[in-house]
C-alpha cells in the first residue's frame, strides 16, 4: 500500500527548508501580511459570537463521536447516497483512488476534467496520475489556478497562493493566457481568470470536486468556497466525481449548521462564505447525470488507530492554526513538504507518512498553544506533537547527540547532588567561553543559539547554595 | 449494487475488497459500537444559540444592512407591489428580460418585459441572458445568507450561476436570525440541491485584497417583501 | 509573626498600609525549577525577599531537582516520569508550592495527569490530583492565594512585560503580572505591542530549529524595542533568556528581568545590573 502526502516523502527537514525559506523577502512579506489578515479578520467576527466556545464544544464532540463509529458512518452514507442515484467507491491508498478516477472518466470518452479546489486530490497527487493517463486537468480556483499555470505548490491550505504577489500574477496570467495587456489591479486579475474559466465551465464535461462534509444521514455531501467555482464544477458538467477522505463524514444533515459557522468564520473571517453547494445523488435536470463518491483512507485508519492522536482527523481545514502559528508566519507552507502545513501539517503529514520521511514536522513547533486555542473543532495540537516527538524517541529516531544529552540531563535530574556535580562540570566547560557573564559562543549542538543570541554564563554560586549559606549565617 | 454500473468486473471486485479492508481497519482501530451509536449521539452538548433573540423588525434590518455590506442593492416592498417593484430594479439595471424557474408566481412578473423560462435552455443561452429573478426559500439575518432550493423552488443550479445578475424575492416571514433556525427551515428539503448565498463571490487570492464576483453572478438585488 | 505585627512591618518597609489583610501567615515550599536554580539564582533570591517581607516563612527542600518539563516535551516521557515521581515525594507533605516559573506549573498541571494515568498506577493519580491545588506560580501565588497586589516595591524604570505562552495560555494568568507591576512605586508600565506572540524559545527548539527561533525572537525585540522600555519583564527566565540572549547580542542596551526581581527591588535596594540576563 503506497500512501502518499503529495510530496513530504523526499521534502527536507524542516529546520533545512525553513532556512532555506526564510531567505526570500517577498514570502516572508507575503506571509506575514496574509495571515496577519486573515487573523484580524478571524478575531472580528469570532468575537461577535456569543456562543463560540459551545459551538466548539460542540464540533469537537460530533467529531469525536463521529470517529467512534466511522465504520457505521461510511456506510450509512453509502446507502443513502446509492439510494439517491450516486455510486460510491472505496480506495484504501493514493493509487487505488487515482484508478477508479481515471476508470470512470476513460468509461466516458472524457480527455479534459475541471477541479475544484480539494486538499485530499493533491494528498494523492492526483492531478499527475491524470496526466500520466492522458486525461488533463483544469484547476478553477483561482489560487490553484496560479499554482498550476506556475508549475508550483501551495504554501497554504485556504490561502495557496499567498506566497505570490499581485505583480507575479499578472505576469504569470500575461505569459500563459496569452493576453497582450492585463491592467495591475486585483480585479483586472480576477476578471482574467473568470474569462477564462467560464470557457471551461460551459464546454469541459466532467468535473472532480472534494467534499468538505458527507453527511451519513442523508447521503448528502457539501462543498464550501467563495469564488463559485465550486457551484460551476458540480452542478454544470454531466460527470461528477467527489473525492471525500474518510474523516469528511458528518452524522447528520443539522450538524452542518455548527461546522458551516466554525467553518467560515475560522477560514476566512467572514461570518459565512459567499457559497455552499450541498447536493445529494443525482437530481434529474439539475446537474450531473452521474455522480461517484470515492472515499478515501489513504492512512487515516493508521490515524485513526492511535487513541491519542486520533482527533488529528477532527480537522475541516480551515486553516486558522496556519495563520495563527508564529513558526509558520516565519516560514511559509512550503518549509513543511507536504500539502499540509502549519501546525495541522506538522501532526497530520507524519502520521499519514508514519513518520517515515517526515520526522522534523513534529519538532517544527515552540508548542506555543496559539493553533489549539483557534481551532474550531478544539484539536489540542500541542499535545498530539508531544506524543508523536515521543513516538520518534521511542522508536530511536531521535539524534543520536540528542538522546546522549537527554540521557545526562536524566542523570542530572535524578538527583540533587547529581544536580551539583553537573554544575560544577558546566561551571569548568564553560570557562573558555564565559566572559563577564555572558557566553557569546558554543560550539557543537548549542551553537545554533549562540550564532544569533548570546547566553548567560552559569554564575558562581546557585540558588541552593546561597539557601543553604544563608542557612548556616542565620543560625546562632 | 454499488460499483455495478459502468464499471469492468475487476474494478467492483477491487472495490469489495477495498470497502472490507477499510471497514475492518476502522473496527481494529475503534472497535465496533454501533449498538449505543444513536445514545451517543443524542448525548452530544449543544449549548450553542439555537433560536436568535432579535424581534421581527430587528431581524429585518440586520439582513439589510448585512446585504448592503455585500454591495447588494435592497427594495423594500409591501405585498402584493411585487411585479411594481421588479421594474423598477430591472430599469435600475437596465434590464428587458429575466430568466426564471418554471415555477415563479406570475403576479411577480411585470408586463412589457420578458421572461424566458430556463429549462430546456442550454448553458451558452443562459450565459446570454441579461439575469435571473427567483424567490429563495429561507435567508439568514445574521450571516446575510439567502437559502435557494433547487429544481422545485429556485430551478436548476445552472440558473442562478450563470447569469452575472441575480434579483431575488425574499418575503419576510422567510427571513431568520441564526444560521440553526435556517437549517430549520430546510427540514424535508435536505436531499434536493440546495446552495447557501452570503454576498457575491470573492477571492482574496491577490495579496489578500477582497476581489468581489469571480464565477457567479457579481450584481445581487433583493426585494424584501412585507 | 502576629497579624499587628506583620501588618507593622509591612508599612515600616513600604510605609504604606496593606489594602488586603494578610489573615494568615503560610509556610511556603519553593520549588526554584532546575534551569533558575542553575542560571537565574537572583529569581529565587528575589522570591524568597518577596514573600518574607509580606510576613511569610519560606522552605526550601535540597532534594528538589526538575519537573521534567524539558524531557516530556521533547518526547522523552520514559525519562520524565521519574521525575515526576521525585517531585511528588520531594512535595508529598508540603502546604503551598511557589514555582516562579510559570512553564513547570503548566506541566504539573497539565501533564502529570496524563502520565499519572498512563503509568497506570492509581496512588499517583491520586497524588497528583492533591499535588494540583498546592501549587502556585509566583504571580498567581501573590494575587489570588495572598490577596497581594502591592510587594511595597520600588523601581523607577520603564518596563514592559512579555506574556509567557504557558502563562496566557495553560494558565490563565489574565492582567495579574501588570496589576502587581502597576502597583511598584516609580516604575512606569508600557504595553507590549503582539505581547501574545510566542518569544521562540519553546526549550529544544531554540536550538533545533535555531533559525525560526532567532527570526521569533527578532519580531519579540522588534516590539520591546518599540515601546523604549528599559527593562522588559515576564514570568518567566526562559522566555527572558531567549529575548535578552537576543537584545544582549545586538548591543541594544535593554534588560530582562523576572518580575520577582523588580517585585523585589525597594528604595533600599533598587537592582542596576543584578537580574540582567547578559
Amino acid at each position: 500500500m503506497s500512501v502518499r502526502v503529495g510530496e513530504a516523502a523526499s521534502a527536507p527537514t524542516f529546520a533545512a527548508a525553513a532556512k532555506h525559506l526564510m531567505g526570500n523577502d517577498q514570502l516572508r512579506r507575503n506571509v506575514r501580511n496574509a495571515t496577519e489578515v486573515i487573523r484580524n479578520k478571524r478575531a472580528a467576527v469570532v468575537g461577535e459570537m456569543s456562543d463560540w466556545q459551545q459551538l466548539r464544544d460542540t464540533a469537537h464532540a460530533i467529531k469525536d463521536h463521529t470517529m467512534r463509529h466511522l465504520g457505521e458512518y461510511l456506510a450509512r452514507f453509502e446507502e443513502n447516497c446509492t439510494r439517491a442515484g450516486g455510486i460510491v467507491h472505496w480506495a484504501r491508498d493514493a493509487d487505488e483512488a487515482n484508478a477508479i478516477a481515471i476508470e470512470i472518466i476513460r468509461s466516458h470518452n472524457e480527455k479534459e476534467v475541471i477541479k475544484v479546489k480539494t486538499m485530499t486530490t493533491d494528498e494523492i497527487g492526483m492531478n499527475r496520475a491524470l496526466e500520466a493517463a492522458g486525461i488533463t486537468p483544469y484547476e478553477t480556483d483561482l489560487a490553484d489556478l496560479i499554482v498550476q499555470l506556475g508549475d508550483d505548490k501551495p504554501s497554504h491550505i485556504v490561502v495557496p497562493a499567498l506566497h505570490r504577489n499581485k505583480m507575479e500574477i499578472r505576469e504569470l496570467f500575461m505569459r500563459t493566457m496569452g493576453l497582450s495587456e492585463l491592467g495591475t489591479r486585483p480585479e483586472d486579475i480576477a476578471e482574467a481568470a473568470r474569462l477564462y474559466l467560464r470557457e471551461k465551465f460551459l464546454r469541459v464535461p466532467v468535473a472532480i470536486s472534494g467534499a468538505n462534509f458527507a453527511v451519513a444521514e442523508t447521503g448528502s455531501v457539501c462543498v464550501v468556497e467563495s469564488e463559485g467555482n465550486g457551484r460551476m464544477c458540480v452542478s454544470l458538467p454531466r460527470l461528477l466525481i467527489s473525492v471525500a477522505g474518510i474523516e469528511k463524514i458528518v452524522p447528520k444533515f443539522a450538524d452542518l449548521e455548527v461546522f458551516l459557522q466554525l467553518l467560515a468564520r475560522s477560514a476566512t473571517g467572514e461570518r459565512m462564505n459567499p457559497y455552499n453547494s450541498i447536493w445529494t445523488g443525482v437530481t434529474p435536470g439539475d446537474g450531473p447525470r452521474e455522480f461517484h463518491v470515492i472515499l478515501l483512507d489513504n492512512g487515516r485508519t493508521k490515524v485513526l488507530a492511535d487513541e491519542v492522536s486520533r482527533e488529528t482527523l477532527d480537522c475541516i481545514r480551515c486553516g486558522a492554526c496556519l495563520n495563527a502559528c508564529p513558526v509558520y508566519r516565519q516560514t511559509g507552507g512550503h518549509a513543511y513538504g507536504s500539502i499540509y502545513a502549519g501546525p495541522i501539517g506538522a501532526i497530520l503529514t507524519p502520521q499519514l507518512q508514519s513518520m517515515e520521511h517526515s520526522q522534523t514536522l513534529p519538532y517544527a513547533s515552540s508548542l506555543c498553544g496559539a493553533c489549539y486555542e483557534v481551532c474550531p473543532v478544539k484539536i489540542n495540537i500541542p499535545e498530539i506533537l508531544i506524543h508523536l516527538r515521543n513516538k520518534i524517541v521511542e522508536n530511536g529516531d531521535a539524534p543520536a547527540g540528542e538522546q546522549m544529552g537527554m540521557k545526562a540531563a536524566a542523570w542530572a535530574m535524578s538527583d540533587a547532588a547529581n544536580l551539583s556535580t553537573a554544575r560544577t562540570l558546566g561551571r569548568i566547560a564553560q570557562m573558555p567561553f564565559a566572559n563577564n557573564g555572558v557566553i557569546h559562543h558554543l560550539p557543537g549542538m548549542m551553537s545554533g543559539w549562540t550564532a544569533t543570541r548570546d547566553m548567560p554564563s552559569i554564575p558562581a554560586e546557585s540558588f541552593r547554595q546561597w539557601w543553604a549559606k544563608r542557612a548556616r549565617e542565620k543560625r546562632p | 449494487m454499488v460499483g455495478e454500473t459502468r464499471q469492468g468486473e475487476k474494478t467492483v471486485n477491487a472495490n469489495s475488497a477495498a470497502r472490507a479492508d477499510i471497514l475492518l481497519n476502522i473496527r481494529r482501530s475503534v472497535g465496533d459500537h454501533a449498538a449505543i451509536c444513536e445514545a451517543e449521539y443524542a448525548a452530544i452538548p449543544r449549548e450553542y444559540r439555537h433560536k436568535g433573540t432579535a424581534d421581527r423588525s430587528e431581524i429585518l434590518d440586520l439582513f439589510a444592512s448585512r446585504l448592503h455590506d455585500y454591495d447588494a442593492v435592497v427594495y423594500h416592498c409591501p405585498a402584493g407591489a411585487i411585479s411594481t417593484i421588479v421594474a423598477a430594479a430591472m430599469d435600475a439595471r437596465n434590464k428587458t428580460s429575466l430568466l426564471r424557474p418554471e415555477r415563479l408566481p406570475q403576479e411577480w412578473l411585470p408586463a412589457n418585459r420578458s421572461f424566458p423560462v430556463v429549462d430546456g435552455l442550454s448553458y451558452e443561452e443562459i450565459n446570454r441572458g441579461e439575469g435571473v429573478i427567483t424567490g429563495c426559500v429561507a435567508a439568514i439575518a445574521f450571516t446575510g445568507t439567502i437559502m435557494l432550493r433547487h429544481s422545485v423552488g429556485e430551478g436548476r443550479r445552472a440558473l442562478t450561476l450563470i447569469p452575472d445578475y441575480h434579483l431575488c424575492v425574499v418575503f419576510a416571514d422567510q427571513v431568520v436570525e441564526t444560521v440553526p433556525e435556517g437549517f430549520a427551515r430546510l427540514k424535508g428539503m435536505e436531499t434536493q440541491p440546495l446552495t447557501t448565498v452570503s454576498g457575491p463571490s470573492a477571492t482574496a487570492d491577490i495579496e489578500m485584497s477582497r476581489v468581489k464576483g469571480v464565477h457567479g453572478p457579481r450584481f445581487l438585488d433583493v426585494i424584501l417583501v412585507g | 509573626m502576629d497579624q499587628p505585627l506583620r501588618r507593622r512591618k509591612y508599612t515600616e518597609i513600604t510605609g504604606r498600609t496593606p489594602l488586603i489583610a494578610i489573615h494568615w501567615e503560610l509556610q511556603i515550599s519553593l520549588f526554584i525549577a532546575c534551569y533558575n536554580d542553575m542560571l537565574f539564582p537572583g529569581t529565587g533570591q528575589a522570591v524568597v525577599t518577596v514573600l518574607e517581607r509580606l510576613g511569610h516563612t519560606v522552605e526550601f527542600r535540597q532534594s528538589q531537582t526538575c519537573c521534567g518539563q524539558m524531557h516530556y516535551n521533547s518526547g522523552y516521557q520514559a525519562d520524565a516520569l521519574p521525575l515526576m515521581e521525585k517531585f511528588l515525594d520531594d512535595f508529598r507533605d508540603s502546604g503551598v508550592v511557589c514555582i516562579p516559573s510559570s512553564s513547570c506549573v503548566a506541566m504539573i498541571r497539565e501533564h502529570y495527569p496524563v502520565m499519572a494515568e498512563k503509568s497506570g498506577r492509581p496512588e499517583m493519580v491520586r497524588e497528583v490530583q492533591s499535588l494540583i491545588p498546592r501549587v502556585f506560580e509566583f504571580s498567581e501565588l501573590l494575587v489570588d492565594k495572598l490577596g497581594v497586589e502591592d510587594t511595597g516595591a520600588f523601581f523607577p524604570y520603564l518596563v514592559t512585560l512579555h506574556s509567557s505562552c504557558h502563562s496566557l495560555r495553560s494558565l490563565h494568568i489574565g492582567d495579574k503580572p501588570e496589576r502587581l507591576l502597576k502597583k511598584v512605586r516609580g516604575l512606569t508600565y508600557v504595553p507590549l505591542e503582539d505581547r501574545d506572540q510566542c518569544c521562540g524559545f519553546g526549550g529544544t527548539f531554540s536550538v533545533k530549529n535555531a533559525d525560526v527561533s532567532a527570526a521569533m525572537a527578532a519580531d519579540k525585540i522588534r516590539c520591546v524595542l518599540k515601546t523604549r522600555a528599559e527593562v522588559c519583564a515576564a514570568l518567566d527566565n526562559s522566555c527572558l533568556m531567549q529575548i535578552g540572549g537576543a537584545l544582549g547580542r545586538l548591543n541594544t542596551g535593554t534588560r530582562t528581568m523576572h518580575i520577582a526581581e523588580i517585585l523585589a527591588a525597594t528604595e533600599a535596594s533598587v537592582p542596576t545590573g543584578a537580574g540582567a540576563h547578559v
